[in-house]
């Protein structure tokens, strides 16, 4: 099958979580991942951002398929069971929720910034070597460590999950995936009751 | 000769919604529709299987079409 643009879109991904080890700010950019797929099952009442310009789900697919780094084994019912679903969109909420108050009062000047990536949201990895100056606002570069640390800990769930069971497992129960799911399936049957 | 007539069967329950067997498809005779679930084009599937292996729901599975 001819290859489009976006089946390139795993290099964005690849390249965003370099740049992480070598300028946090560059973190935000990020946001893309979560904004874009939202906005389209939202406006546009599909996944077309799973289906198609997901380049977390390409890279997966990439070294967990043609390179070949997975088990290929089903995932365990309970992971694809819709309490783990939603429980891990609950969780994932919840964390970024908890970051978004550290940020808050980092803003407020009651913390200080701190310079660390935090993974699977205890361990502390210092990261100072990717701030070495002020260049913004110490909110702006508390939200990107944050932001960052999100970004990793699921890349690394979604690495884990690919070596165990599918490439794509982490398709599963992907926060974002299942949130515009939900949005999906809200948005379209009203309209079929409608119709 | 036997034609092969088992189909893909996609078990709704368990769909993510995530477009792994409209990538795979040889056919594109499977597609998610608005966002919620795959749908198999039963004109168009030859049961080659595909989609089956490439799940990581293992949401898919092969079944004897009714004729």
């Amino acid at each position: 099958m001819k290859k489009r643009w976006y089946d390139f879109l795993w290099i964005a991904s690849l390249v965003y979580l370099l740049l992480g080890f070598f300028h946090i700010l560059f973190a935000w950019l990020g946001l893309l991942c979560f904004l874009i797929p939202l906005i389209i099952a939202a406006v546009g009442g599909s996944k077309a951002y799973c289906n198609r310009y997901c380049g977390r789900g390409q890279l997966l697919a990439l070294i967990g398929g043609k390179l070949g780094f997975s088990r290929k084994a089903d995932v365990p019912r309970w992971m694809k069971s819709r309490w783990f679903r939603y429980g891990f969109l609950f969780f994932f909420l919840a964390m970024f929720f908890s970051m978004l108050w550290s940020t808050y009062l980092v803003w407020a000047g009651s913390q200080q910034l701190r310079p660390v990536v935090t993974l699977l949201w205890s361990l502390k990895l210092p990261w100072q070597w990717a701030y070495p100056q002020d260049m913004a606002a110490s909110w702006v570069a508390q939200f990107a460590f944050g932001f960052y640390s999100v970004m990793l800990t699921s890349t690394l769930l979604g690495l884990l999950t690919m070596l165990l069971f599918k490439p794509r497992s982490w398709c599963v129960y992907c926060p974002m995936g299942t949130m515009t799911q939900l949005i999906c399936k809200a948005k379209n049957t009203k309209r079929m009751d409608k119709a | 000769m036997a034609r092969n007539r088992r189909k893909a069967w996609v078990r709704e329950r368990e769909c993510v919604a995530c477009g792994c067997c409209e990538k795979i498809c040889p056919r594109s005779a499977i597609r998610v529709v608005m966002g919620i679930q795959a749908e198999v084009d039963l004109q168009r599937c030859v049961g080659c299987g595909k989609c089956e292996r490439e799940c990581p729901a293992t949401a898919i599975v092969m079944k004897e079409a009714e004729a």
